[in-house]
C-alpha cells in the first residue's frame, strides 16, 4: 500500500559563525552546506498497520512524512502510495489521506471550529450524510461538543489539537499521517487521542503512520517501529522484537522489615541498598524471578516487591547509542 | 468548484467582521478624496493649457478610486497567505485536493469584495451629496454604466491576478515587504491612482497603455464618465480579458515552479 524506495532528499542550509566580520563576509560570499535529510530510505507498509516512526530531533521524520503526503519533492527515489506518486498526483492523492502536523494549524484562526470543518467538507466534497456521521463520531470520541462553536484563537493547545485531529479525519482518509499528534497534550487528552487512533484503526482499517517523541504513544499504539537517524533508516521491526533484543533485564525493587546488612544473590546486581529497601538488576534469562524471591524470603520479611521492565525510553536510547546518533 | 465558493464565503463572512477597520477606512478615504480634489481644483484654476479632463470628470474619477479602493489597490494584502508561506503552514494547504492558485484566488477575491461592500455605499452616498465641483456625478448615460460595471469587475479579477504575483514571490524572498512595495508603488502609479492617466504626458500615457495595470482602475473609471465611449469599452474589455488570461497562465506556471522547490522547515 505504501512503498518507498531509495528516497533521497537534501536541503541547502546557509550558515555563518557569529560576529560582524562574518556577517559582512556573508553579504558577498554565502556559505552553504548541504544537509542530507533523507538518505536512501526504503520501506513498505501494508494496509491496517499502525507504524511508529521515531528518531532523535532533526533525524528526518517530518521530512519523510512531508514526502509521503506530497508536500516535498524528493531528490531521487520512488514512492507509491495507493497507486499514486504523492508529489505528482498531488490533488488526486491527497483526497485519500489525512495529515496532522502537531506544530501547525489547519483551522481558520478567526472563525469557530465548525466553520473550518464546513470548509473542509466542501473542499473534500464530503457527502452530507458522511459528514454528519463523522462529525458526530468525532465530536463524541474526542469530546469536542463544547468547543465546536468557539473561535480557534480562544482554544487551548489541547483543545485545538483535538480539533486538528478531527479535521484530518472528516473525509474518511485511508491513511492517516500524524506528526507529533500528542505534543502539548495533558494526560487525559493524550489517552483520549490514543484511544481514538486505535478505534479508527480497528473499526475503519485506517493505516496510521505516527511520529512522536513520547514513547508511551509508541507503546500504546504501534505494532511496528521504524527508526531513523541522520536521514538513514536504522531499524524496522516490531516492538516486541526490540524489547527482546534488550529486554531480558528487569529491575526488582524490594521493601522489607529492617534488616542489618545487604543480601547477596547470585547472578544479580545490587543497584542500591538501605536497611528497608533494595534495588536489584537481574537478567531473567539466567536467574528466574521466582528463585530470587524464594532466596530472599528465606532471609528477610518482604513487604512489597516491584518488578519493572526496562522503560521504553531507555530501550530507544540504547538503540540510538548503538547506531551512534 | 464547491470548495472555491466555500472558501470565498468563509473569507467574505469573516471579512465582514472588521467593522472598525471599515469605519476607519471610510474616514480615510473621504479625507483623501477631498484633499486630492482640492489640489486639482487649485491646479485647474491656474492652468493655462486646456486639460484632457474636465474638473467634474476628474472629481468623479477620484471618487471612484476611493469608493472602489479595495478593488484596485495593490497594497491591499492578505497577511494570512504570507504567514502561510513563511511559517510553513502551507504544508496543510498542500494536503488539500485543490489547486493552490485557484484557492488563493478565491480567497483574495472574497477579501476585496467584503472590504468594498462595507465601505463603498456610504462613500458613494456622501460623494453624491457633496457640492459642485467636489461631487461624484452620474454617468452620462445608462449605456456607459453597464460597461462600467463589467469592466470594473474584470478589472477586479485582473487586479487579483496581478496581486497573486506578490504572494508567489514570497516563496523566494520569504518576506512580503519588498515585493509588495515594488509592485504596489509602480502598479499604482501606472494604473493612474496617483496622477490620473489622462493628465500624464503623452509618452507616459502610451507607456501605461501597454501594461496591464491601467486596465484595473483607469479604464473602468473612464468608461463610467463617458470619456471612453461604450463601443470602445467593448474593445477594451477584450484586451482586459486577454491580460487576465495571460496573467493567470503565467501565475499558475510560477506557482507550480515555486511548489516544486518548497521547503517546509522545522517540525
Amino acid at each position: 500500500m505504501i512503498k518507498l524506495h531509495g528516497i533521497n532528499k537534501s536541503f541547502k542550509v546557509a550558515r555563518r559563525t557569529a560576529g560582524i566580520g562574518q556577517a559582512v563576509k556573508a553579504l558577498f560570499a554565502r556559505e552553504h552546506t548541504i544537509v542530507e535529510a533523507l538518505h536512501n530510505i526504503s520501506f513498505d507498509i501494508s494496509p491496517g498497520e499502525i507504524v511508529g516512526y521515531i528518531g532523535p530531533n532533526g533525524a528526518g521524520k517530518s521530512t519523510t512524512i512531508k514526502v509521503m503526503s506530497g508536500i516535498l519533492v524528493p531528490d531521487s527515489g520512488s514512492c507509491r502510495i495507493l497507486g499514486y506518486t504523492p508529489w505528482q498526483d498531488r490533488t488526486e492523492y491527497v483526497r485519500n489521506i489525512g495529515v496532522v502536523f502537531g506544530q501547525r494549524t489547519q483551522l481558520w484562526w478567526d472563525v469557530p471550529v465548525i466553520d473550518s470543518f464546513g470548509l473542509l467538507r466542501d473542499i473534500y466534497n464530503i457527502p452530507p450524510v458522511v459528514y454528519r456521521e463523522n462529525l458526530a463520531l468525532l465530536t463524541e470520541s474526542l469530546a469536542l461538543g463544547d468547543i465546536l462553536q468557539t473561535p480557534v484563537r480562544q482554544l487551548s493547545l489541547g483543545q485545538r489539537m483535538r480539533c486538528e485531529i478531527a479535521a484530518s479525519l472528516l473525509h474518511n482518509p485511508k491513511i492517516l499521517f500524524l506528526d507529533e499528534p500528542t505534543i502539548g497534550l495533558d494526560a487525559s487528552s493524550k489517552i483520549a487521542v490514543r484511544q481514538f487512533i486505535k478505534t479508527i484503526n480497528k473499526e475503519r482499517g485506517v493505516t496510521v503512520i505516527l511520529t512522536t517523541h513520547d514513547m508511551n504513544d509508541i507503546e500504546a499504539l504501534a505494532d511496528r517501529i521504524l527508526m531513523i537517524g541522520k536521514g538513514t533508516l536504522l531499524y524496522d521491526g516490531s516492538l516486541a522484537h526490540l524489547r527482546s533484543r534488550f529486554g531480558s533485564n528487569r529491575i526488582i525493587t524490594l521493601d522489607y522489615r529492617e534488616h542489618a546488612k545487604p543480601i547477596e544473590i547470585e547472578g544479580t546486581n545490587c543497584l542500591s541498598w538501605s536497611p528497608e529497601r533494595a534495588v536489584y538488576s537481574v537478567d531473567i534469562d539466567t536467574v528466574p524471578v521466582a528463585s530470587i524471591i524464594a532466596k530472599l524470603s528465606e532471609q528477610i520479611e518482604l513487604l512489597d516487591i516491584g518488578i519493572e521492565t526496562t522503560p521504553m525510553e531507555e530501550l530507544i536510547l540504547e538503540l540510538y547509542k548503538e547506531h551512534q546518533i | 468548484m464547491n470548495a472555491y465558493i466555500s472558501v470565498w464565503k468563509l473569507r467574505f463572512l469573516s471579512g465582514l467582521q472588521y467593522r472598525a477597520a471599515a469605519l476607519a477606512g471610510l474616514a480615510t478615504q473621504l479625507f483623501f478624496g477631498l484633499i486630492f480634489i482640492m489640489v486639482y481644483v487649485a491646479f485647474y484654476q491656474h492652468s493655462t493649457a486646456e486639460p484632457q479632463m474636465t474638473l467634474s470628470q476628474l472629481a468623479t474619477y477620484i471618487w471612484l478610486q476611493q469608493i472602489f479602493l479595495s478593488f484596485v489597490m495593490l497594497w491591499f494584502r492578505d497577511n494570512e497567505i504570507f504567514q502561510l508561506i513563511t511559517s510553513g503552514n502551507i504544508a496543510y494547504e498542500l494536503c488539500r485536493p485543490c489547486g493552490i492558485y485557484s484557492f488563493w484566488y478565491a480567497k483574495l477575491l472574497a477579501q476585496r469584495l467584503s472590504s468594498a461592500i462595507l465601505r463603498c455605499l456610504p462613500i458613494l452616498l456622501i460623494a453624491f451629496l457633496l457640492p459642485i465641483p467636489y461631487n461624484l456625478s452620474l454617468p452620462p448615460s445608462a449605456s456607459s454604466f453597464i460597461p462600467f460595471v463589467l469592466t470594473l469587475l474584470i478589472g477586479l479579477a485582473l487586479n487579483v491576478a496581478i496581486s497573486m504575483f506578490i504572494y508567489i514571490s514570497v516563496f523566494w524572498t520569504m518576506s512580503p515587504v519588498g515585493s509588495t512595495l515594488v509592485i504596489a508603488v509602480t502598479g499604482e502609479f501606472l494604473s493612474g491612482m496617483i496622477i490620473p492617466i489622462p493628465l500624464m504626458s503623452a509618452w507616459l500615457q502610451h507607456f501605461t497603455y501597454v501594461l496591464p495595470f491601467r486596465w484595473t482602475a483607469d479604464f473602468p473609471f473612464r468608461v463610467y464618465s463617458g470619456q471612453i465611449p461604450p463601443a470602445e469599452a467593448l474593445q477594451g474589455m477584450i484586451i482586459q480579458l486577454l491580460w487576465l488570461a495571460v496573467l493567470i497562465i503565467v501565475g499558475r506556471w510560477c506557482i507550480k515552479r515555486a511548489l516544486r522547490q518548497v521547503v517546509v522547515q522545522g517540525g
